[in-house]
Order: structure tokens, then sequence, then C-alpha cells
């Protein structure tokens, strides 16, 4: 058991403890924080399986921009220091029954399986081979689905405008 | 415990997505169940990547779906704060049992 494994293990422990704190904190401040700690795991995964652009992005977009935006709109729409109201049990109970049914028949099947990876030589995932795929044109190339992801950055962006725009009241 | 690989990584993935799962049947607050989706595509970005790279090594397609579902988990919930603001502003209150105005 070598250092990899432990670090592995680790992160392992910190993304599903801190994603159930998330799901089940009734401190709602405090849930946004477990929700943090969950992606920030999820980024040092990335890191781990050595995708360094793919857990910088995770880390830029994720960690500074949605969690910052989920606790921005916290402090607008929660009176501070109110806990949630408590969920009934029955409902805990069965969404936990199906969770956990989901969760035993997603692994049978998946352990089940026998995953055959590839002999072909391997591609790293450097910026520089990132980036001449995804803008290019030519066979395999991403630069069509960048152009629509960019047009629905765009389209949200001014959809998110328009629907938070305060509506003045009407001057006579 | 043995190197970790392939499989563990599907693990934590499909615990990850069931605890969201699980938070979005039992939440009733919209900020708490927009939190859950966000676990949700993270667990799915976990499982690109780890077939990214334990699968197939020779392409690129996995992590470059996970770069488009990061954007558009982004443009998510940048609209879903802006429609949760909005319906506080008109009804004082961000639970699901309060936003029934389109249910009869």
């Amino acid at each position: 058991m070598d250092g990899s494994t432990i670090i592995f293990y680790l992160l392992a422990a910190l993304i599903l403890g801190s994603g159930i704190g998330a799901v089940s904190s009734r401190q709602i401040f405090r849930a946004a924080i477990y929700l943090l700690f969950s992606l920030i795991g999820i980024a040092g995964l990335f890191f781990w399986l050595q995708y360094e652009f793919i857990a910088a992005v995770q880390i830029v977009v994720y960690v500074g921009g949605i969690v910052v935006m989920i606790i921005f709109s916290i402090f607008l729409t929660q009176q501070a220091g109110e806990k949630l109201p408590a969920q009934r049990t029955d409902r805990k109970l069965f969404a936990a029954l199906a969770a956990f049914c989901g969760l035993a028949i997603t692994l049978l099947q998946v352990f089940q399986f026998k995953f055959i990876g590839t002999t072909a030589a391997t591609v790293p995932p450097t910026v520089s081979n990132i980036g001449n795929q995804m803008l290019g044109l030519a066979e395999n190339g991403y630069a069509l689905p960048f152009e629509v992801v960019s047009i629905l950055l765009l389209a949200a962006m001014i959809g998110c405008i328009v629907i938070a725009l305060k509506s003045k009241p009407q001057s006579i | 415990m043995i190197m970790p690989g392939l499989y563990h990584i599907l693990f934590i993935s499909a615990a990850l997505f069931f605890i969201g799962v699980y938070g979005f049947f039992t939440r009733r607050n919209l900020i708490t169940m927009l939190m859950s989706i966000e676990l949700i595509l993270n667990s799915v970005n976990l499982n690109f990547i780890a077939f990214n790279k334990y699968v197939w090594p020779n392409k690129l397609d996995g992590l470059f779906f996970t770069l488009f579902v990061i954007a558009i988990a982004a443009a998510e919930a940048a609209t879903a704060i802006a429609i949760i603001i909005n319906l506080y502003r008109s009804h004082q209150s961000i639970d699901v049992e309060n936003a029934q105005d389109l249910k009869y």
C-alpha cells in the first residue's frame, strides 16, 4: 500500500462524507459548505487521475463560481440562523430505500461487467492536445459543439438578466 | 486495501449519484434541490473521466464531454438561481410546497 492508494481512499471518504452532509444537513449554509468540500474532493480525484486541466476547470467553475453563486442566493433568500423544517420520516425512509435499491442494482450490473481497455497508444490529456482537438475542424474535431455551447451560454446569460430584472411599476 | 482502479471510481460515482438522488427526493427547498443536482452532475463527470482514462486512453472524448457538462451545469445553475430569486420576490418563500400557482 503506497501513498497514492492512501490519497485515493482519503479523497473518496472526503467526497462521500461531505456529499452525505450536503444532502442531510438541516442548516442550509452548512449544506452549501459541505457541497464545497465534496466538489473540492472531486477536483482532487481529477488531479489523482492526472487530468490536471479538468481539475483546474472544476475548481474554477464549480468551487469559484457555482458554490459562490449558491451562497449568495442563500443570503438573499433565507433568514440567518433559521433551520430548514424537518422532513417527514416516511418520506425520508422511502427516499433512502429508493436510493439504496438503485445503488444496489447499478453496482451489481457494473461489477458483473468486465471492462477491457484498449491497447492503442495513449493520448496524454495535455492542454495543447485538448486545444487542438477542441477547436479542430478536421475529423474528431469539436468545433461545432464548442460553438453550440457558447451560444447556449450567451442565451443563458441573457435569460438570467431578463428573469431576474425587477419589473418597474408602470408610470402613467 | 487493494490498488484503486476503474471499479473503485465507478463505485464512488454511483454512490455520489444516489446520494444526490436521495437529496432530491427529501429536500423541499429549491436551493438544496439545486445542490443535489450539482452532486449528480459531478458524479457523471467522474464517470466520463474514469472511462476515458482506463478504457479508452487513446481518445479525449470523455474529457470533452466533461467540459461541456461543466459549461451546461454553470448555465443551468445561473438560470435556476435567477428563477429562485424571482420566485422569492413574488412568494416570499422558496419552498416547493408554496409554489403551486401552475398546479390547478
